[in-house]
């Protein structure tokens, strides 16, 4: 079975007991929810390295590790050698259904073509990374390249599948079908075998769908879809997307090792880990009436998603992770990116040599506080990265109701509005390894806080145990039990990060506040430029804070304009942040050093047994 | 049997004696050269294909400045004829000479296909033969038509962490007395000209120089920098997908990035096989169907000794282990307990941890995730 984007399964019978599993690509995660009573809970969970590797090279291998692990810790007995006992024959026997998600497989590697470079090229990339897909090239009619240069282009490439834009409805043929002779002529060859035909997604001009059908059908694997861009105004991403879901888990993840006999354990059909997470982030969005900001950081891709209006969005950043492509975080961020947010000096040679050993050995973990703070240093980037990546794809990415006037199109701004406004944000949410097993919650919060730099009243929460995808795969077929054990298990609520926008020299006053905590006293203070300040207010808590920010400084309601807002707790509590935004760290070594082990003290960040 | 949840931890193989199947697969459909119980050797071609040659389009419609239907009229040539560099492939009769135009061919080959929809003529230019290799010297146990071989062979394997550049082979010869002792330029000379050198703990970016110099074919040692590897590519390495650079050898570390010692048993391996070929591969890839780096030395003695292929059911007591983490990088011990509750580490994590014996005696408690088992008799 595989996931076509509208139809979830039938389970006729009743569900007490579920296992699911996530299966990543460094890691895969079991949890164990039960029914107690009339409500669901996680219960346990298991882990397990993904074994794609020799000598076993089959992803369902880590799964049955990681439910022997839940077994061990719950003492029921779930395996029969290596089948799931399902459904359960009594208290301490099987489950009712198993289910999945997954990423393993390594990404979904595209090539793109368009017929010009920054219209339907630019449509065609966007439509691709929104999928989740690394695109290897973009090839255009217009891009200087010589007609045979972009033969062998795609002859020595090997992707996955090949996404054809081109041409409005309606508007000339002649480059559009002059590409796909190229396509035809280059004959591409996937990354997965001889005999496999290439997917390729046709999504150009539809006067041209006969003439590419005919050059095209008999060799690739050609699917045709609704144009991206049917008139210049108007970009049509859903149908070309959702194409490349269902392609990509037809052909490509089927290719992961044991990805066949994984679809047979399941009960219900395989979802891609993004879009589990995607599912279950719009429902909270909903749900709360939120703006809001996922983030899912993982070994080989940080994938963000966004709900602001309502109107969902979500990029994979194929190239940022925490273990498989860490060196592609260090390649882009650079190093001072990265050490300026670590409180030693530690020589280049050194920190390039164990963020490679990272890659190469991707299921290890820091053993030592500096290794944690290089890798939460590393995190930051990625995390930065990726949203910077999201916004300027979310500035094109408007739904099929907005229309962009001629004028708009003919500028092409790159500083164009993003959908995603920072000032409208209510809520950000963390999720992957990184943020949910971070030794301490207020690690996460600053991590977060540290990359997206939210401005004025912002909550933050982050995924307890990293259940997000098993949650929104439970979603198509137990609405109730994915939301009860979403709000009483999975989301940690981290507490609300209150940050005037604008800078100011260290020490002046930023702001005035006033706080009202619910027990009835008051703390009247002064925010300085440069500090943070942590207050403890305890999840399901909530206070009102009044800020008055000093000429120049900003809330949210205009420059040195007071601000008054019910602000909620969390584990960690009020976070004040006057270090400015942007955020600007001290240029100086000495300067920057000391300003870390300040904040870092003022959050109570690391252990300070020295 | 405690079934411990670790029941998988990642190990690089090191062994002696086993026997190992190599699939050899065109990347287009072929020939298959060879049948099932030939010996080859690692140069003999087991299959062919054809490339189909370059493409070279020309759009004759605007070159003429006509109209794409139009273009029939002005063609000397049709599909599938065959055309050399420079003859003429269009022209018009005007009946003033002054306003020939003629379109000559860019290349020598086939016209693959016209096109009154575009006016465009697609080129191509003869077939490239491709000739895959055994890489191995052994037995070809099954051939798949069309497709490529399975060879097998006994032989000595080493597996490493991390490569560069693709097949090769060579004699193996010793550049180091001692596993930690690093490669140096002093070290390369002309006599390791198409060899497979083996070194110690580590490889400078004069040494690789040098190497390039000598002609080696091939270089293994414990550890390199990256900023080394990232003068030698002329670029920042964003994945480990490996296998096409062409650095002029194929380099291949058994331990990881830094100066780290050669392991002890992999050193001697090598020493033991001095003077014997080996095939070798750098191609790396760490991602869903991991491939690692390797050293294939084939035991041509001819007995096939039953590999015991073990199945690894979980870390034991006892295991060879390494420490793939800082601190202690590289650092290779025993097992010596494997306690079954979370431990506290010094970053707060709570996790699995076991203790490792190192050879002096020393003791140290690691994370479970930090290890990675030294495999093969």
């Amino acid at each position: 079975m595989t996931i076509s984007t509208s139809t979830p399964p039938k389970i006729d019978r009743p569900l007490n007991v579920i296992v699911a599993t996530d299966c990543g690509s460094t890691t895969t995660k079991a949890i164990l929810i039960e029914k107690i009573g009339d409500t669901y809970r996680q219960t346990y969970r298991g882990e397990a390295p993904t074994t794609v590797e020799a000598p076993f090279e089959d992803v369902t291998r880590g799964v049955l590790n990681a439910i022997a692990e839940i077994e061990e810790l719950s003492g029921r007995k779930i395996l029969d050698g290596e089948r799931i006992i399902t459904p359960c024959r009594d208290d301490k026997t099987g489950v009712d259904i198993y289910i999945s998600t997954s990423s393993a497989g390594g990404g979904l590697q595209m090539m793109v073509t368009g017929v010009v470079q920054n219209m339907t090229g630019e449509s065609a990339q966007r439509a691709a990374l929104g999928a989740g897909a690394i695109v290897i090239d973009v090839l255009a009619a217009n891009d200087g390249r010589l007609p045979h240069e972009k033969i062998e282009r795609i002859r020595s490439m090997r992707p996955d599948m090949i996404l054809m834009s081109g041409g409005t409805d309606g508007g000339a043929v002649t480059h559009v079908v002059e590409m796909a002779e190229y396509v035809a002529a280059a004959e591409p060859r996937p990354r997965f075998g001889v005999t496999f035909k290439l997917p390729l997604i046709y999504a150009g001009n539809k006067e041209a769908q006969p003439q590419v059908k005919k050059i095209l059908e008999d060799k690739t694997a050609l699917v045709v879809t609704e144009n991206i861009r049917p008139v210049l105004e108007r970009e049509n991403l859903s149908p070309a997307r959702n194409k490349i879901h269902d392609l990509f888990l037809e052909h490509v993840m089927q290719q992961a090792p044991g990805y066949k006999k994984l679809i047979d354990m399941a009960g219900a059909p395989i979802m891609p880990t993004p879009a589990a997470v995607g599912l279950i982030m719009e429902t909270i969005a909903k749900r709360e009436h939120l703006n809001l900001i996922g983030v899912d950081i993982g070994g080989a891709t940080t994938d963000v998603f966004s709900v602001f209006d309502g109107v969902f969005n979500r990029t994979v950043s194929a190239n940022l992770g925490m273990s498989y492509s860490v060196s592609n975080v260090l390649a882009e961020a650079g190093l001072a990116n990265i050490m300026r947010w670590v409180p030693f000096t530690i020589d280049e040679q050194t920190l390039r040599n164990r963020i490679k050993n990272k890659m190469i050995r991707p299921t290890t973990i820091p053993q030592t506080l500096d290794e944690l703070q290089i890798e939460q240093a590393i995190a930051r980037e990625a995390l930065r990265l990726a949203l910077i990546h999201h916004k300027s794809l979310a500035t094109g990415l408007k739904g099929v109701q907005q229309e962009r006037t001629i004028s708009d199109v003919f500028e092409q701004q790159t500083s164009g509005k993003s959908l995603v406004d920072m000032l409208k944000l209510d809520l950000i949410v963390g999720s992957g390894g990184i943020l949910s097993h971070a030794p301490r919650r207020t690690q996460s919060m600053l991590m977060m806080v540290d990359a997206y730099e939210p401005m004025g009243c912002t909550r933050l929460s982050v995924d307890s145990i990293f259940m997000m995808p098993h949650l929104g795969v439970l979603s198509t077929i137990n609405e109730k039990a994915a939301t009860d054990v979403f709000v009483r298990d999975c989301m940690i609520y981290l507490g609300t990060c209150v940050a005037p926008i604008g800078q100011g020299k260290d020490g002046d006053v930023c702001a005035d506040y006033e706080i009202l905590w619910a027990e009835g006293k008051t703390t009247k203070e002064q925010l300085r430029f440069g500090e943070l300040r942590l207050f403890p207010l305890e999840s399901g808590k909530q206070a009102t804070i009044k800020v008055q920010p000093v000429k120049g400084i900003n809330m949210g309601a205009g420059a040195g304009v007071a601000v008054t807002k019910e602000v909620h707790g969390g584990v960690v509590g009020l976070l004040l942040d006057g270090r400015g935004r942007p955020l600007r760290l001290p240029a100086d070594q000495q300067g920057r050093v000391t300003a870390l082990k300040k904040w870092f003290n003022a959050v109570g960040l690391y252990p300070t047994d020295k | 049997m405690n079934k411990v949840a670790h029941s998988y931890t990642p190990g690089l193989t090191v062994t002696d004696h086993t026997v190992i199947h190599r699939r050899r697969m065109l990347p287009l459909p072929g020939t298959v050269v060879v049948t099932v119980g030939d010996q080859v050797r690692s140069d003999h071609v087991v299959a062919r294909a054809e490339l189909p040659g370059k493409v070279f389009p020309i759009n004759l419609a605007n070159q003429l400045g006509v109209a794409p239907g139009e273009i029939k009229e002005y063609l000397v040539k049709k599909e599938g004829d065959s055309i050399e560099r420079d003859e003429i492939l269009a022209e018009n009769k005007p009946l003033i000479k002054w306003f020939k135009t003629e379109v000559r061919s860019p290349v020598a080959g086939t016209i693959e296909s016209v096109s009154f929809v575009t006016g465009q003529v697609l080129l191509r230019e003869p077939p490239r033969v491709l000739q895959l290799l055994a890489y191995v010297d052994g037995t070809i146990i099954e051939t798949i038509p069309q497709q490529g071989v399975v060879v097998e062979t006994t032989c000595s394997l080493i597996q490493g962490i991390f490569g560069i550049g693709g097949e090769t082979s060579g004699e193996i010869t010793m550049a180091v007395k001692s596993p930690d002792e690093p490669l140096t330029p002093s070290h390369l000379n002309s006599t390791m000209k198409g060899k497979v050198v083996v070194g110690g703990s580590f490889l400078s970016a004069d040494a690789m120089k040098q190497a390039k110099t000598v002609g080696v074919t091939g270089l293994v040692v414990g550890g390199i920098h990256d900023e080394d590897l990232r003068a030698l590519l002329g670029y920042d390495l964003g994945v480990a997908i490996t296998g096409t650079e062409q650095v002029g050898f194929t380099l291949i570390l058994t331990e990881g990035f830094g100066e780290i010692p050669m392991a002890t048993k992999t050193f001697k391996l090598f020493s033991s096989h001095v003077g014997r070929k080996a095939s070798i591969s750098g191609a790396t890839q760490i991602r869903a169907g991991v491939i690692r780096p390797e050293i294939i030395i084939p035991r041509g003695d001819g007995k096939a000794k039953a590999a015991s292929q073990i199945q690894r059911e979980g870390i034991r007591l006892g295991d060879p282990v390494r420490i793939i983490r800082d601190p202690l990088f590289g650092r290779i011990g025993e097992v010596s307990a494997l306690p079954p509750e979370l431990t506290k580490i010094p970053t707060e994590s709570e996790v699995r941890v076991l203790e490792v014996k190192f050879p002096d005696g020393k003791k140290v408690v690691i994370p479970r995730t930090n290890i990675e088992v030294i495999e093969g008799a």
